[in-house]
């Protein structure tokens, strides 16, 4: 088990109706790393992350967690294995309070001494959340709310993180307050699986990355390589390249 | 006045009947979005299983003496018809709406439907057509306020039913079950990635809300005093209203919902004439379904993406 990686795909499938959005695609995170999976719109990134915790069927292939087969798994108990996605969108519970969102994070872990450590945890990281305790989560701006979604989801003592795009929709400066905190969150905790549109920015929080482009994995390696290859530069950091 | 206090009195009382059967309609709603039309026949099964629980425990519907039966058994009579209500919500559940998780919406719309039926040819069949007496689980006494009549038996049957709503109250708002509940009606994919079990929650959901709707059944006995298979028809009907104008899914509205409608059908039979009592319900059915859509406490939601 130590040397089984924490997650891997292998050619996994996801289709829509008869329609392919993930055509086969291998990857794998290891303990204490931050891997990201950029691609454009529709590369099927977020389908790739729902297929790992059981939210879209697979079509084909096998998901591992810690070297176990977890496929036909209900989410429920890919959660309980580990496994804390922050879904795209935030999916935060708007109705209730930011407590309650936070205590439903820990829900398989009721402990109330360590929920609250827990909670103590993730208002150290988003002091933001502390002020708001007790605001229903619907009332909170989009970059609370995504602040909310990851300290929810560490609320869950997870042994591996997805981040479905936390960026989407936030102001600059908000994102870099989202992704501060996830660097601080890779320090001492899980290994991440972060799926982002925002290439320069998955690229310098990550250590490695794959490239997805209409559901195929097209490019893969240390995210140092990544920032220097000619057709990353191009197509996905803007910037004009002279080879 | 005294004849204003009396209707509302009385209507409080009625009221709270129907606001325990809306509860369940409501609380099923919230975390499957189905309209469990089988709720009236779980009310009515409720009814006579409190029905026979006091018969086997020696209240006879038919005894004259006018001797009191001792509370701890009025009690037990309560709990032994929550729990078979509880089970068989349960087993509908399990048994007919599971299998039709994924099927269009209108699907298992249609299997409630036949569920009432089935149900309640049954209670005809294994109860008979015929109404029972209600077995005296209470003995009636009148208390006059200056014209105004109030019985033991309307006074508790508003008790029991506020004593049941605010245990839900606490159980919702205040348990893992109810943090679940709530989860799985407001977001069913965010609620699995906390790590929740909808079925379970689903299950659990069906069983208080039908324990509730038995709840309702005995204490529509007492006040009634003759039950029948059919009783669940129209009584269930009213609580299906009284959960939408409270707001479909809102469990504050639902009590609420269920007072309205109670405190309207008596003043309109006080006031108006008892012919109308039914037609009210209805009617307030159709001006909020015109007027407000999703109920008095009941919100339009608005997703934030």
């Amino acid at each position: 088990m130590s040397d089984a990686p924490v997650l891997s795909l292998t050619d996994v499938r996801v289709n829509y109706g008869g329609i392919a959005a993930v055509k086969g695609i291998s990857l794998e995170v290891r303990q204490g790393e931050i891997v990201t999976l950029i691609g454009a719109n529709g590369a099927g990134k977020s389908s790739t992350l729902k297929s790992i915790v059981g939210l879209v069927p697979l079509a084909g292939g096998v998901v591992s967690v810690f070297g176990r087969d977890i496929r036909g798994e209900k989410t429920h108990q890919i959660v309980a294995r580990g496994v804390a996605l922050v879904p795209e969108g935030r999916a935060i519970f708007t109705n209730l309070t930011v407590r309650d969102n936070l205590l439903l994070g820990g829900f398989l872990k009721r402990d109330p001494a360590r929920q609250q450590q827990n909670l103590e945890r993730c208002v150290a990281l988003f002091p933001r959340l502390g002020e708001r305790m007790s605001q229903e989560g619907g009332t909170l701006s989009g970059g609370e709310q995504q602040m909310l979604a990851i300290a929810r989801g560490i609320m869950a003592e997870p042994k591996l993180l997805l981040l479905d795009e936390p960026s989407l929709g936030l102001a600059p400066r908000i994102v870099q307050e989202v992704f501060a905190a996830i660097t601080a969150v890779a320090k001492h905790g899980p290994p991440i699986l972060l799926v982002e549109q925002n290439t320069r920015l998955a690229l310098q929080t990550a250590e490695r990355a794959y490239v997805l482009v209409t559901g195929e994995i097209v490019l893969s390696g240390t995210c140092a390589e990544l920032k220097q290859d000619p057709r990353i530069r191009a197509a996905y950091l803007g910037e004009d390249v002279h080879t | 006045m005294s004849q204003f206090i009396q209707q509302v009195i009385n209507g409080l009382s009625l009221g709270s009947i129907y606001a325990l059967i809306a509860l369940g309609y409501t609380m099923v709603y919230g975390v499957l979005k189905l309209i469990n039309f089988a709720h009236s026949e779980v009310f009515m099964v409720g009814a006579y299983s409190g029905f026979y629980a006091a018969t086997f425990l020696g209240i006879d519907a038919l005894d004259q003496s006018g001797q009191s039966f001792p509370l701890y058994l009025a009690l037990v009579v309560l709990i032994v018809a929550m729990l078979v209500s509880a089970t068989l919500g349960m087993t509908i559940e399990r048994l007919a709406y599971r299998p039709l998780r994924n099927a269009p919406r209108l699907t298992p719309l249609i299997t409630a439907i036949g569920m009432s039926l089935l149900l309640q040819n049954l209670g005809m069949l294994i109860f008979t057509p015929n109404p029972r007496r209600y077995p005296p689980i209470l003995r009636e006494v009148r208390f006059d306020f200056g014209g105004v009549i109030v019985t033991n038996i309307k006074l508790t049957i508003f008790a029991v039913a506020m004593a049941l709503m605010v245990g839900l109250w606490f159980l919702v708002n205040r348990t893992w079950t109810g943090r679940a509940m709530r989860a799985v009606s407001m977001n069913l994919d965010a609620a699995r990635l906390m790590g929740i079990d909808p079925d379970r929650t689903i299950g659990k959901t069906f069983a208080i809300g039908s324990a509730l709707a038995a709840a309702g059944g005995i204490l529509f006995g007492l006040d009634q005093i003759t039950i029948n298979p059919t009783m669940g028809t129209l009584t269930g009907l009213k609580a299906f209203v009284a959960a939408v104008l409270g707001g479909i899914g809102n469990i504050p509205g639902a009590a609420l919902g269920g007072l309205l409608i109670g405190l309207s059908e008596q003043l309109v039979a006080g006031y108006i004439s008892p012919d109308y009592r039914d037609a009210i319900t209805f009617l307030i059915l159709i001006v909020i379904l015109i007027l407000r859509p999703e109920g008095i406490l009941g919100v339009v939601r608005q997703e934030k993406v």
